[in-house]
């Protein structure tokens, strides 16, 4: 069923998002507070598989969980359904996917 | 000397005229000790409207027949008091909301019944009636979560107080759903497997957002966001083990 694989997917996508973006936020006020360069970032990231497995998971929870509920909204306030639709939320979470995944191979390949 | 009529306490109460593109209509209706929102829509219909529809048949909160949206809010009439409800000697009423308007206070009620169907609210027996029938313990946590949502009389309050019912329309909504929870919990239903395929279609169980507001209204004390969490519940533990 459709609708209950995806009530699961985000839920579960969701849980493993409450750590990771934490712990996200947690690293963005160390780079500045401790005035990292863009250099220095990039010299710890490269070739660093942690990082790499940390923003993978990161952007694949995302991509996941966003067009999930982007679906449910323009379902409740647009009046938008069906195959289109799905097709467009789809779609969206592709691009959220491929740019994220763009982002993380940048960083730390 | 003054007339009775003159020192009597009045309602100013506002009454919807007609079907989508009505409008409100007022009256003056004189206020009884103890009266309720039926008391005043029958006063209206007996006194100044005789065309005026509504609908109510036990007015003592058994059939669920009666309900209107009072000042705002999706109510059982014949129980709520007007003392209770009007605001500053003021009270509007109009057709319960989320159901198509037929005429003045009365509503087409089909979607309503037919979403009990589509959320397949309907008993499927496991025995005929020539077998014995089933002992049910009435301590087993099952029956006692059938037992809380059991009592609902069909009112329709919770469908016009739901949020997500006026969002989308395939939304089977809290009254469907608790009936499905309730047999859900049965032991003597012979289809879970397709109740939880009924509950988990779009428009299902997933699409409640537990606001809350079919319990803040639910005349009859009932829990239906409760009885939607558990149809979650169950339905994903039916996907985990792949009987969904």
């Amino acid at each position: 069923m459709l609708e209950a694989r995806l009530y699961l997917l985000q839920r579960a996508s969701a849980m493993l998002l409450v750590p990771l973006v934490l712990a996200h936020l947690v690293m963005i006020l160390y780079a500045i507070e401790g005035g990292l360069s863009a250099a220095e970032i990039l010299g710890r990231t490269r070739g660093n598989f942690l990082w790499a497995a940390f923003y993978g998971l990161f952007v694949t929870a995302v991509a996941l969980h966003a067009p999930i509920g982007l679906r449910n909204i323009l379902r409740e306030w647009t009046g938008w359904r069906g195959r289109s639709l799905d097709l467009a939320t789809l779609g969206f979470g592709a691009l959220l996917l491929g740019l994220g995944l763009r982002a993380v191979l940048a960083v730390t390949v | 000397m003054q007339d009775t009529a003159d020192r009597e306490e009045m309602l100013t109460v506002e009454i919807w005229r007609g079907r989508e593109d009505g409008a409100l209509q007022t009256y003056r209706v004189p206020r009884r000790e103890s009266q309720t929102v039926l008391d005043v829509v029958t006063w209206v219909q007996r006194n100044e409207e005789p065309a005026l529809a509504y609908r109510f048949a036990c007015r003592v909160g058994m059939c669920g027949s009666c309900a209107m949206q009072v000042n705002g809010k999706p109510r059982w009439t014949c129980r709520t008091h007007v003392s209770r409800v009007a605001e500053n000697g003021l009270l509007r009423i109009e057709p319960l909301a989320n159901l198509p308007r037929i005429k003045d206070l009365a509503t087409d009620m089909a979607p309503f019944f037919e979403k009990w169907q589509g959320a397949r609210g309907r008993h499927e027996p496991t025995r005929t009636r020539h077998e014995p029938m089933a002992p049910v313990s009435s301590e087993s946590p099952a029956r006692k979560a059938a037992n809380a949502g059991i009592e609902c009389i069909n009112c329709a309050v919770c469908y016009a107080a739901c949020d997500v019912v006026g969002w989308d329309e395939n939304y089977l909504g809290p009254a469907a759903l608790n009936r499905a929870w309730t047999l859900a919990n049965d032991e003597r239903d012979a289809d879970k497997a397709g109740l939880l395929q009924a509950v988990s279609q779009g428009g299902g169980c997933h699409s409640c957002h537990s606001h809350g507001s079919c319990v803040e209204h639910c005349p009859v004390g009932l829990n239906p966001t409760a009885g939607i969490a558990g149809l979650k519940r169950m339905t994903l533990a039916a996907l985990m083990k792949g009987e969904l």
